[in-house]
């Protein structure tokens, strides 16, 4: 087992598994995406309270889940990176970033399309709201950080440890609706008190949290590969990829 | 189906903008990065094909 880890954490091994993960891992986000719209948006009863507007949920937990999930995952890359000095976990967690800021902004931008109909306002300084929002900027810092230094390897190693120390934001966010007097509802889904939610109502919106899990796995397997490819041009196997060849044939440079 | 006609379906109960407004960007914007990652690929294949190149002519500069 501990070998087989080993043998993946090579680039060279790891950018042939990623190639046969990541269609798997697309076809369950839209089968998954599918099945939870149709329950979302066809099949959940209106709210009492909300009546159809609370269908947001569909995106907006999603979304939030996500953007704390791929953080947490990067951090994780990040550690295993600085202890382990592996070149793989610099690459993964590069490749999850761009995909964490897009569920960051999108967590935002549902939760002002949300609030918007049922607070009065598109936003609030609220401890939930602003430690989201610490979150989507934390994102762009790794981002900007990352690409601003040349070199990989010094690049990777500022990246992870701002991914490290950024991550004391995710319990934060959790934890914010409890700490904290926020105008943002308290958890839907508690792992003490079960859920609050109608039955369907939770089905679809946990069928879009796992089809979202499922995209972002997709999506950064993908990019990974691209980042591979990019860092290890001077490589043998890459130039004996037969996507590389066929691509030397199509564009001669 | 909890729908009567299809124009029920995209009023949302009034909450139409809110709730359309939501899912249409977070579609657009899973559509945008596939875009991106697509196009990404094909630049990485062409940097990886273009240091292949110059190697090769390096190569053939040290053997004249």
């Amino acid at each position: 087992m501990m070998q087989k880890l080993f043998h993946y954490a090579s680039p060279q091994n790891f950018y042939p598994l990623a190639g046969k993960l990541w269609p798997v891992f697309a076809a369950l986000a839209t089968a998954l995406t599918v099945w939870g719209l149709w329950l979302g948006l066809f099949v959940a009863p209106a709210d009492f309270q909300q009546g159809e507007g609370y269908r947001i949920i569909f995106v907006h937990v999603p979304a939030s889940w996500m953007s704390m999930v791929i953080y947490l995952a990067m951090a994780f890359w990040a550690l295993l990176g600085l202890t382990f000095n592996t070149r793989l976990s610099g690459m993964m967690t590069r490749a999850l970033a761009p995909t964490g800021a897009i569920f960051a902004f999108l967590s935002l931008w549902t939760g002002a399309l949300w609030g918007k109909p049922m607070w009065g306002a598109w936003w609030v300084w609220d401890a939930r709201l602003t430690s989201e929002l610490i979150l989507f900027f934390l994102y762009l810092g790794y981002i900007a950080l990352t690409s601003a230094i040349d070199d990989s390897r010094r690049s990777d190693k500022a990246g992870g440890i701002l991914a490290l120390v950024g991550a004391l934001n995710v319990p934060v966010i959790y934890f914010s609706v409890k700490w904290w007097n926020t105008l943002h509802q308290g958890a839907s889904v508690s792992m003490t008190q079960g859920s609050s939610m109608a039955k369907t109502m939770l089905e679809a919106m946990l069928i879009m949290g796992v089809a979202f899990w499922m995209h972002a796995i997709a999506i950064a397997l993908y990019r990974v590969r691209n980042i591979i490819l990019v860092r290890e041009r001077h490589a043998q196997w890459v130039a004996d990829l037969p996507e590389v060849k066929a691509h030397a044939l199509k564009e001669p440079s | 189906m909890i729908w009567n006609n299809w124009t029920d379906f995209w009023a949302m109960g009034g909450y139409g903008l809110y709730v359309w407004g939501s899912f249409g960007v977070t579609a657009g914007l899973m559509a945008l990065e596939i875009f991106w990652l697509k196009r990404a690929r094909q630049l990485a294949l062409t940097q990886v094909s273009s240091a292949l190149a110059v190697a090769e002519t390096q190569e053939k500069d040290w053997r004249a």
